[in-house]
């Protein structure tokens, strides 16, 4: 039982903090009774920290259980967690497929190039430099000669990428500052819980 | 460390729950106890407690074992902290970041280009200021006791006139700016501050500073270029990689959009040139009838402007008064004329070539640079002539002086018996022409209205422009946005050969104005904030925006250049030209570096001469100069 653990357990503690302030009437406080609450994708894609990125609907979706985008707690704690530093680059590199696969079919296609080019850019290209690009990295990183990405084509190419793994891929670790008010509590009566 | 205290006693405590609880053994459903049990605590603690108390409880747990901190961790956030610092603390990183994410590299290339000018040019202020002008000010005797300090008697009722001090005459040229001022008393003040020898150990110093720092920067550049990097999955990783997934502020994002499109269309120009296909016999005919026609282009101008000097000498000798305002001003004119068409002649003959974007601007820079190069010839031997013509009256004006002097005892002692010198305001000694303060004056004049030049194109090339095309838009009958006149783009070659040539007269100039390096970096300060305005609200991209090439020693090539160019007539002024007699540090002397032999004879022991002397040997210097080459 490493610092880890309890890293995760303490980010655990404040993630829900934020899950039920996006919806105190949906969220209850008491867990004990294994909820079955799902928030809907319009409340998490508003979250600070996702409202900027352009793949905000897939990153939520791609951690949904039934892809539709609705995050349970448990799901929530999952997206975080991959986002954030501690998670190993397999981890991440598995999520990214998902993400960058828009139609689900476990490969990406020139079709999903497309939307993430488009919505990288903003739709600024023209049409001949998007079919330039996506020609360009289907021929780059596709090592069986199917003209479309499986997971392990994605993986050779990302795992050689400079920037993949730097904390710009991530989201910050939360502040500690709840651990002030837990350590305090428990001193004195928190082993009566137990 | 506190961070690291709160996580030890979280631990003890996780552990004490671990063992005495009947938590599942799978790990995710444990996870979620635990989170349950925490949620309770904390939220029932928040109502009661107060940070205070807080506080208080964390101080009675005293225990600091720091050696349970996570010191990788920690670490890594001191790392990312001090890299944000550090980029925080460059000047202008983030408006050079903006405009490179909307405009590219290669325009950006040109304010890193201008920053890095910037450092220079405040090094080279801060020598002259701190070794030259502050102690003239602070030690050497003030305004008014010599006659080289005062205004002369007739000048003095338009002195303080706006119209004197912008031309820099009057009051503005009997002060610490300009090499006249200063006096040529061999020490100064208490601390005995030797000035001659630290005008000309400054001067020379900040030449060869200029030339370590180029040389230096063409180094470490050629080295970076050599590196290379691995452009496997180029494409790949543009998409994949490029968000910042730290991103939460509107604008950023903004920036950060404009700066992947950016990206992606330089990696596409680059595609684009790389797939062309050539016809190799016609694309060679071509750039040699290019290149033909640009020599041609370049020996015209050239001849011109020999011819056109030639004339306004004839000119002079004959007296300007006989000629009109096109007869005065003819070399102006055709310099300017020739600077506004020429350029405009090289673009066209370029796109014959169809090289890549990036190629076809070093071609384009390398024509109007030896364009530019006659403007310098025509700028050097103006100032050659009016050297002469001072040396000439210089001489009248000695013959006349002990005239005066004799007038002046009006025949009440005999000739050649020494009197005490009778005291004369200093106004009233005739003087002699200065011809250092003279440069320096053309120099700084010359400055000034470049930058003024500069500015006014900016407001009114771009700017006004910009401001035309948008509101008149809608009541004109073809569409000005997309015809003429349009807005502009950044001209990068005028720009960079601008700034360049600039720097040239800058180091021609500051051995004889000392204040002018203070007024090139004031222009250099106000010309960033402008330009950089100017960019982001008048001009558009490029059509086609390509990268810049990462090693920018094309421009640093240029510089050098015309480094050594600004180098050869200062030097050749100071060896061979005998300084003024009344005016500036080496007044008195023959030949203005006896400042150094005077310093070894008087100032360092016997022997320290000698062995100067047989090192001075020309057989010795030689090999040296051949071994550091």
């Amino acid at each position: 039982c490493g610092s880890d653990n309890l890293i995760n357990c303490m980010t655990g503690c404040l993630l829900h903090g934020r899950y039920h302030e996006m919806a105190p009437n949906i969220v209850p406080m008491d867990y004990t009774k294994d909820p079955d609450v799902k928030l809907p994708i319009q409340l998490i894609i508003n979250m600070p920290e996702l409202k900027e990125n352009p793949f905000k609907e897939r990153i939520v979706e791609a951690f949904s259980e039934d892809g539709d985008g609705n995050l349970s707690f448990n799901d929530f704690v999952d997206m975080f967690s991959v986002l954030s530093e501690m998670a190993p680059r397999e981890l991440k590199a598995i999520y990214a497929f998902k993400i960058y696969d828009f139609n689900t079919d476990n490969f990406i296609c020139k079709s999903d190039l497309e939307k993430t080019l488009n919505k990288l850019t903003r739709e600024e290209l023209t049409a001949e430099e998007i079919t330039l690009v996506c020609e360009k990295v289907i021929e780059e990183a596709d090592m069986d000669g199917d003209g479309k990405l499986a997971f392990a084509d994605f993986e050779n190419m990302i795992s050689k990428a400079p920037d993949f793994l730097r904390y710009k891929n991530c989201l910050k670790n939360y502040q500690m500052f709840f651990l002030y008010i837990f350590c305090s509590s428990w001193k004195d009566d928190g082993l009566a819980k137990c | 460390c506190l961070e690291s205290l709160i996580r030890i006693v979280a631990l003890i405590q996780l552990r004490k729950i671990t063992i005495c609880s009947d938590i599942p053994q799978t790990e995710k459903k444990g996870k979620i106890q635990q989170i349950k049990y925490l949620i309770q605590m904390i939220h029932s603690v928040l109502c009661w407690i107060s940070e205070k108390r807080l506080r208080m409880y964390m101080r009675t747990l005293r225990m600091w074992p720091l050696f349970l901190c996570d010191p990788l961790q920690k670490w890594m956030k001191f790392q990312r902290d001090f890299e944000n610092f550090k980029t925080a603390c460059i000047p202008w990183e983030m408006k050079i970041k903006e405009i490179e994410s909307h405009f590219g590299s290669s325009v950006a290339s040109y304010f890193i280009f201008l920053r890095w000018m910037y450092g220079i040019n405040m090094i080279i202020f801060g020598l002259t200021f701190g070794l030259v002008m502050v102690p003239e000010v602070l030690m050497g005797k003030p305004y008014g006791t010599l006659p080289r300090k005062t205004v002369p008697r007739a000048e003095e009722r338009t002195a303080m006139n706006f119209a004197t001090l912008w031309d820099f005459s009057g009051l503005a040229q009997y002060s610490v700016l300009f090499y006249g001022y200063y006096n040529n008393q061999r020490t100064i003040g208490w601390l005995k501050f030797r000035m001659p020898l630290s005008y000309f150990l400054v001067g020379v110093g900040t030449i060869a500073y200029s030339y370590m720092v180029v040389i230096r920067t063409m180094a470490r550049n050629a080295n970076e270029e050599g590196g290379g990097d691995d452009t496997s999955f180029n494409f790949s990783w543009k998409m994949f990689t490029s968000w910042d997934y730290l991103i939460g502020n509107p604008e950023t994002a903004d920036n950060k959009f404009a700066s992947i499109t950016t990206s992606f269309k330089e990696a596409i120009v680059e595609e684009q040139e790389n797939r062309k296909e050539e016809n190799i016999h016609l694309t060679r005919f071509l750039r040699v009838l290019a290149n033909f026609l640009a020599l041609c282009t370049l020996a015209g101008s050239g001849y011109l402007i020999y011819f056109v000097v030639r004339r306004s000498q004839k000119f002079a000798l004959e007296g300007l008064d006989n000629y009109g305002w096109w007869e005065r001003n003819e070399v102006n004119m055709v310099m300017s004329l020739l600077g506004m068409f020429c350029p405009t002649l090289f673009d066209v003959i370029s796109s014959l070539e169809n090289y890549h974007p990036r190629i076809a601007l070093r071609w384009q820079l390398g024509r109007i640079f030896a364009l530019f190069l006659g403007n310098l010839y025509t700028f050097i031997i103006a100032l050659m002539d009016e050297i002469n013509l001072k040396l000439e009256e210089e001489k009248i004006v000695k013959y006349n002086m002990t005239i005066w002097e004799a007038s002046l005892y009006n025949g009440t002692i005999p000739e050649n018996a020494t009197a005490p010198p009778i005291q004369v305001d200093p106004a009233d000694v005739p003087r002699g022409p200065c011809w250092e303060t003279m440069v320096g004056q053309e120099f700084v004049r010359l400055t000034i209205s470049d930058t003024m030049t500069t500015y006014i194109t900016i407001i009114v090339g771009d700017f006004l422009r910009a401001v035309f095309v948008r509101f008149f838009n809608y009541c004109w009958c073809w569409d000005l946005e997309y015809g003429f006149p349009s807005y502009s783009e950044f001209d990068i070659s005028g720009n960079v050969l601008g700034l360049i040539f600039n720097q040239g007269m800058i180091w021609m100039g500051s051995f004889y104005a000392p204040g002018l390096p203070a007024i090139n970096v004031f222009r250099l300060h106000t010309s960033m904030y402008l330009q950089c305005w100017a960019v982001m609200c008048c001009n558009v991209p490029h059509e086609r925006v390509f990268k810049a090439s990462r090693s920018n020693n094309f421009y640093m090539a240029m510089l050098l250049f015309i480094l050594f160019l600004s180098t050869l007539p200062a030097v050749y002024t100071i060896v061979s030209i005998p300084p003024s007699f009344d005016c500036g540090p080496f007044s008195g002397k023959i030949r203005m570096f006896e400042v150094i032999s005077e310093t070894l004879e008087n100032d360092f022991p016997s022997w320290f001469g000698k062995v100067f002397s047989y090192a001075s040997n020309p057989g010795l210097i030689l090999p040296f100069i051949l071994l550091m080459v």
